[in-house]
């Protein structure tokens, strides 16, 4: 089209007016809505269809293994799930897990950042070998944590510890949840710092220097300048972290089976185990629920978010 | 000596304790590999290494197996993914109307509902499907799982694409998949391979659902793994030896695509 003239051009777009820019209703726009479809209806199946099913499992009577038992069953299922006497258990296995998870990866998360944000030498690689730990399958931490880490007479912390003569700790038996809640933070750990490294960037570096020329040392910099300025990428690895360890179950499963007794049994370990061991799949999605309703307290602030942050994107 | 010099030597050694630190277990567990089952009791960092436990492991078994289905579900799930999200997101960036929106906005919650909260209905509908213990069951379970990543990390690339391009484009006469493929596949190239990348390393490392949905047609390698954790015996080195291979690859990936890690997972919250 470069040999056209003006008036040509001119004439070829009132013969094809041009799409219509962004941000404009256009005809165009609503007609390839069709592209969106497959997308759409898939993850509406995916919404609708196992969640609905959940949520009617969940008041009726329903047993794998015994078809006999059924029929409408109100509450029966939440009040017998209150009453198993691994419930109120997991309810503060998970608290308690969830919540130091998020404590730990938050404290790391942060330090690791100052620390990486700062020029060293060989500090790329040194990086790279602290988020290492987020790309390995959870099976995997597991068992290495299990057996060479953590083993009561082989593991390295026994080997260590044997040295100056400190008793060996048989951590999984001794104190199984906190053993879980290791392993967890060490897999969620790089992912908390990779975000938080990342949002560290845009600190003004102008304001810590007059900060500095004002008088304030580091740890008072470090309090009121790189903490607020950290906020909001914090609340974004509390909620992303709180959604995905609310289904963690693979680091149980390998290493404690949600034992010993139900010392390491969550809400995720609980309705597998009652519907996929017990095979009561009412009670089942009853905890199911549950943890649905949990997730969704934190992902109403999470989405929210995410929705004045395209606003202001357009 | 200054002391901006000394404050960076004491800088890089504390990052370089923390970053040794982090990486140990899997260091150990890599060095583990290459003993013998014997030496693997014992904490020597000199040893004759051996690949007698890589022999075992794939004597052992059908780790071929687990190996071949961990590369089918999660290259099958991201294929699938990329049919699904990249005409979505190519609608999205490129004819947006008002509920365009609130539509990928929708999308993305998705992703937060807790795997273990629709378990149940998802174990009997597969059962019932015929899809339990399938390579196809996994696959259509991670495609959907992973699509709001995929939705979200194309409609980001997309929307780095200048518009001026398209428009001239579209005057030539290119219809949607001229424009997709011709325009958009080789600009935006480098961000949706790392995308790909992205996904395969969560199918691959995806554990919830594999763990519940597989039994012995279609487990893949963190299934494989998960059968050592037995207490019939420890064998440390073999368990090093085939943890290894499982990690080792989608490792190096992840090194890879570490800055496409926050993008992917935040939704862009965090910039």
């Amino acid at each position: 089209m470069t040999e056209l003239s003006y008036e040509a051009v001119e004439a070829e777009k009132a013969l094809h007016p041009p799409v219509s820019p962004p941000g404009s209703a256009g005809r165009s726009g609503r007609l390839k809505s069709w592209l969106m479809a497959p997308a759409v209806i898939s993850l509406l199946l995916w919404m609708i269809v196992p969640l609905g099913m959940t949520i009617y499992f969940s008041f009726i009577r329903y047993n794998l293994l015994n078809p006999t038992n059924s029929g409408f069953a109100f509450f029966e299922n939440y009040i017998f799930l209150a009453g198993d006497p691994s419930f109120w258990p997991a309810i503060i296995n998970t608290l308690l897990f969830i919540g130091s998870v998020l404590v730990i990866s938050i404290v790391f998360g942060v330090l690791f950042a100052v620390l990486y944000d700062q020029e060293f030498f060989g500090k790329n690689v040194a990086m790279l070998l602290v988020i290492a730990p987020f790309f390995v399958m959870p099976t995997v931490s597991a068992l290495v944590w299990k057996n060479m880490i953590m083993h009561p007479v082989y593991g390295l912390i026994s080997l260590v510890c044997q040295k100056p003569g400190l008793p060996a700790i048989d951590w999984f038996a001794q104190y199984p949840l906190f053993s879980v809640i290791v392993i967890v933070s060490w897999e969620w750990i790089p992912f908390s710092f990779l975000i938080l490294v990342t949002a560290i960037k845009s600190l003004d570096r102008e304001q810590r220097e007059a900060a500095a020329i004002d008088g304030a040392g580091p740890i008072a910099q470090f309090f009121y300048i790189v903490v607020p300025h950290l906020g909001r990428a914090m609340a974004v690895v509390v909620m992303i972290e709180t959604i995905f360890l609310l289904s963690v179950f693979a680091e149980i499963y390998t290493t404690t089976g949600g034992g010993p007794g139900n010392a390491t049994t969550t809400l995720a370990y609980l309705v597998y185990a009652l519907g996929l061991q017990q095979f009561d799949a009412g009670i089942a999605s009853a905890g199911g629920i549950l943890a649905v309703i949990l997730a969704n307290i934190v992902s109403i602030f999470l989405v929210r978010m995410l929705a004045r942050n395209l606003q202001t994107a357009n | 000596m200054n002391k901006e010099l000394t404050k960076k030597w004491v800088i890089t050694l504390v990052g370089w304790v923390i970053a040794i630190t982090f990486f140990f277990p899997i260091f150990w567990m890599a060095i583990t590999a290459f003993k013998t089952e014997k030496g693997a009791y014992s904490p020597d960092l000199i040893f004759w290494p051996t690949l007698e436990s890589f022999a075992d492991v794939f004597a052992r078994s059908n780790y071929f197996q687990y190996a071949r289905n961990s590369i089918l579900i999660s290259f099958g799930s991201t294929i699938l993914c990329f049919i699904l999200a990249v005409p979505a997101a190519y609608k999205i960036a490129f004819f947006p109307t008002k509920r365009t929106q609130s539509t990928l906005l929708w999308m993305l919650s998705t992703k937060m509902m807790p795997s273990v909260g629709v378990l149940i209905p998802i174990y009997i509908l597969w059962q019932y499907l015929g899809l339990l213990d399938t390579i196809p069951g996994l696959i259509i379970i991670f495609t959907l799982i992973n699509l709001p990543i995929a939705v979200w990390m194309s409609y980001t690339y997309f929307c780095e694409v200048p518009q001026g391009i398209l428009e001239a484009a579209r005057i030539d006469g290119a219809d949607v998949w001229k424009e997709l493929w011709y325009l958009l596949r080789p600009m935006t190239m480098p961000g949706l391979a790392s995308t790909a990348l992205l996904l395969i390393i969560f199918s691959w490392n995806e554990a919830f659902w594999s763990i519940n949905l597989s039994n012995a047609n279609a487990q893949p390698l963190t299934m494989f793994i998960a059968s050592y954790s037995s207490p019939e015996g420890l064998f440390w080195a073999k368990l090093s030896a085939a943890s290894f291979l499982a990690v080792a690859p989608i490792m190096v990936l992840g090194w890879l695509t570490q800055k496409q890690l926050v993008r992917g997972l935040t939704f862009g919250a965090v910039k």
